[in-house]
C-alpha cells in the first residue's frame, strides 16, 4: 500500500494581523498563536481522505524546524495521520533547504506520494513543493483543487491564472494543495487523547544528512506602506462626483 | 555586470503581459544585459513579439513539441540547460512563473526569491510576507545564479512595440520527462479586459449571495470597460470560477481603479490590491476593513447602489 508524506509546518494563525517588531529582525511572535499552515492542514485533509477511500496504507505527517512544532504534529495525528516525523534544528530553512529533508524522508520511508500546501502564509514562497519534485526527478502538480488516483498515476486539477488545467502524472509525485480542494476535518476531543499515543519520532537534520548551507539571506523586516486616507461619500451622486474628481470617468 | 535570462510566459500565440512586467524589474539593475527565452513549439509568432520590447537585448528561442502547454516539469530542463550563462534567471510570479521557477532554482542547487517588489541591487531585493503586513530586504550570494520571480503589480509594463531584439535559436540538449501529461486548460471565454492587467477592475463578494446576483458586477464592470474580479469567498460559493479570484492565493493586481462590492476586505484579500491607484468600496457594514484601505467609501446597499451606479455611468457616456 502506498505511503503518503505531508509536511506541515507551524506558522503564526491565520487570523493573527501580523506586525513587524520594534528592532525590525522579525515579527511579533511572543504570544502569538500557532497553528498548522492553513494550506497543509488541507493536504494533511487530502491524504486522509485517499487513505480512507483504500488508496494509501499509510499517512506520515512532517515537520521541520523548532522542537515546538510537535504542537502541530499531535494535531496532525488527532486529525487522522499515523506517525508524525520533527525534523529538528535551530538554523534558519529556506525552501530549498525543507525541500531536500523532505526528499531524505522521501527515500528512508520510500515515499510514493507528497502532499504540501502550495505555500505558507508566512514566508508566501510557494516553492517548496516544486522544489522536492525537482530535485527527486518526480512530477510535481501546483495549485491542486481536485485530485484523482488511477492506480500508479493521478489526474489533478489545478487552479492556474487561466481557468483550470488538468495534468496527469505519474506516481510517485508531488502534490501541492490549493485552498478549494477540501475542507479540512474538525479535531475531536476522543481523537486528541488518542494522538498522544501515536508515534512522534524527532530526529536533527544533521542526521538526515542534510546542511542548512546559507544561501539567500533575510536582513531586515519593515511594515508596508500604508495608504493615505480616504474619504466617505453618502450616495452614488457623491461617489460619481469623486471620481469624475480625481479623474477616473 | 549582470546577465539577466527571463523566462517568457505565454499562451503559443500571445505573450503575457507579465513578461513585459519582468523586463522592467530587471531594467531597474544596473548595467545589465536582459535576454527574453521563449519556449515554444515551431512556428511561434511569441519571440518575435518579446524582441519589441524595449530594453530586451536578445530573444533566444527553444522549439520543441514538448512546450505546447508549460509543464514545469518539462520546461524547467531547458531553461537550466541555459541559465548558466547568466547571473540572473527571472520569471512572472504568475501560476506559470510559481509552477516553473522553483523547479529551475532547485535544479540549480539555489534559493529562489519569490516576488520581487524593488530591486535595492544586483543582490538585493525586497519582498512581501505574511501577505503583505511586512516586508522584507533580502540579499542573495554574490558567487550564485539568482532565480527570482517578479511580483508583476509592483512594475510597469515595459513598452512593446519600436524596438526590435534579434531572435536566436538556441540549441540545446536535455532530456524532457515523460511522466507528466497535460490534459486540458478549462478557461471560461469572456470579452471582458483580463484581470491581471486592466487598467479598471470590479470585484464582487460573499455578500452578493449568488451567481445570479454577481450580474449586477458585470453590467457596473461593463459600464466602467472594466474586468471583473472577487473575493475568495465568493469563489468559494460557486459564484464565479477561481480564475477571478484577487488576493495572497489568487491574483496580485494593480488597476488605476479597483472597485469593491461586498468585499469585507480580509487582509488576503487587501494584498492583492494594495498597489492599485484608487480604491472604491461599497460595503453596507461601515465597520468593514475594506473601508481602512478604500479612496473612495460608500456605506449602501449594494444591491440599490450598484444598480444606480451603472445607470449613472451609463448614461454618461
Amino acid at each position: 500500500m502506498k505511503k503518503i508524506l505531508v509536511g506541515l509546518k507551524r506558522a503564526v494563525d491565520y487570523n493573527i494581523r501580523v506586525r513587524v517588531n520594534s528592532g525590525g529582525t522579525g515579527v511579533e511572535t511572543d504570544g502569538v498563536k500557532m497553528s498548522i499552515n492553513p494550506f497543509d492542514e488541507i493536504a494533511l485533509e487530502e491524504a486522509l481522505r485517499l487513505k480512507e477511500a483504500g488508496h494509501a496504507g499509510e499517512v506520515i505527517v512532517v515537520s521541520v524546524g523548532a522542537p515546538e512544532a510537535q504542537q502541530q504534529l499531535r494535531t496532525g495525528l488527532a486529525m487522522g495521520a499515523d506517525r508524525a516525523i520533527l525534523v529538528t534544528t535551530s538554523d534558519p530553512l529556506s525552501p530549498r533547504i525543507v525541500a531536500k529533508t523532505l526528499l531524505a524522508l522521501v527515500n528512508r520511508e520510500s515515499i510514493e506520494l507528497v502532499i504540501v500546501g502550495k505555500q505558507t502564509i508566512d514566508g508566501d514562497n510557494n516553492q517548496t513543493g516544486q522544489m522536492l519534485a525537482a530535485l527527486w526527478d518526480r512530477p510535481q502538480a501546483t495549485f491542486a483543487s481536485k485530485l484523482e488516483i488511477d492506480g500508479d498515476s493521478l489526474q489533478v486539477t489545478r487552479e492556474v491564472d487561466a481557468g483550470l488545467e488538468v495534468l496527469d502524472v505519474d506516481l510517485p509525485a508531488v502534490v501541492t494543495a490549493d485552498l478549494r480542494l477540501n475542507e479540512p476535518r474538525y479535531v475531536k476531543l476522543p481523537d486528541i487523547m488518542k494522538a498522544k499515543k501515536k508515534p512522534l519520532e524527532e530526529i536533527a537534520l544533521s542526521d538526515l544528512g542534510v546542511a542548512a548551507e546559507a544561501g539567500v539571506k533575510t536582513t531586515k523586516y519593515a511594515p508596508p506602506q500604508s495608504r493615505s486616507k480616504g474619504v466617505m461619500v453618502d450616495d452614488v451622486d457623491g461617489l460619481v462626483s469623486a471620481l469624475t474628481d480625481k479623474g477616473l470617468l | 555586470m549582470s546577465k539577466i535570462l527571463i523566462v517568457a510566459e505565454h499562451d503559443g500565440r500571445q505573450l503575457n503581459t507579465a513578461t513585459t512586467k519582468c523586463v522592467s524589474c530587471a531594467s531597474e539593475i544596473a548595467d545589465a544585459t536582459i535576454d527574453v527565452l521563449v519556449l515554444t513549439t515551431a512556428g511561434s509568432e511569441v519571440a518575435a513579439q518579446a524582441a519589441a520590447i524595449s530594453g530586451v537585448g536578445r530573444v533566444r528561442v527553444i522549439e520543441d513539441p514538448a512546450n505546447e502547454h508549460a509543464v514545469a516539469a518539462m520546461q524547467a530542463p531547458q531553461v537550466v540547460a541555459l541559465a548558466g550563462e547568466y547571473s540572473h534567471v527571472f520569471g512572472p510570479s504568475t501560476t506559470f512563473g510559481k509552477d516553473l521557477m522553483p523547479r529551475v532554482a532547485a535544479l540549480l542547487d539555489v534559493d529562489q526569491i519569490s516576488d520581487v517588489m524593488t530591486v535595492i541591487g544586483s543582490h538585493e531585493f525586497e519582498r512581501p510576507i505574511y501577505a503583505g503586513n511586512a516586508i522584507v530586504t533580502v540579499t542573495a550570494p554574490a558567487d550564485q545564479i539568482v532565480v527570482a520571480t517578479v511580483r508583476t503589480a509592483s512594475f510597469q509594463a515595459a513598452e512593446q512595440g519600436n524596438a526590435v531584439a534579434p531572435v536566436e535559436n538556441a540549441e540545446v540538449e536535455v532530456e524532457i520527462p515523460d511522466h507528466t501529461r497535460f490534459v486540458a486548460l478549462h478557461a471560461e471565454a469572456s470579452d471582458r479586459p483580463d484581470l491581471q492587467t486592466a487598467a479598471r477592475v470590479v470585484s464582487g463578494g460573499r455578500a452578493l449571495g449568488s451567481a445570479e446576483n454577481f450580474e449586477i458586477i458585470y453590467k457596473l464592470a461593463d459600464a466602467l470597460g472594466a474586468a471583473v474580479g472577487a473575493s475568495r469567498a465568493a469563489v468559494d460559493a460557486g459564484y464565479v470560477p477561481n480564475e477571478l479570484q484577487v488576493g495572497q492565493t489568487g491574483k496580485i493586481i494593480a488597476p488605476a481603479l479597483y472597485v469593491a462590492v461586498g468585499i469585507s476586505g480580509a487582509i488576503q484579500h487587501l494584498t492583492g490590491i494594495k498597489d492599485a491607484g484608487t480604491i472604491v468600496a461599497i460595503n453596507k457594514d461601515e465597520e468593514a476593513p475594506i473601508f481602512e484601505v478604500a479612496d473612495i467609501g460608500l456605506v449602501a446597499d449594494l444591491f440599490q447602489a450598484v444598480p444606480e451606479l451603472e445607470k449613472a455611468l451609463s448614461s454618461r457616456t
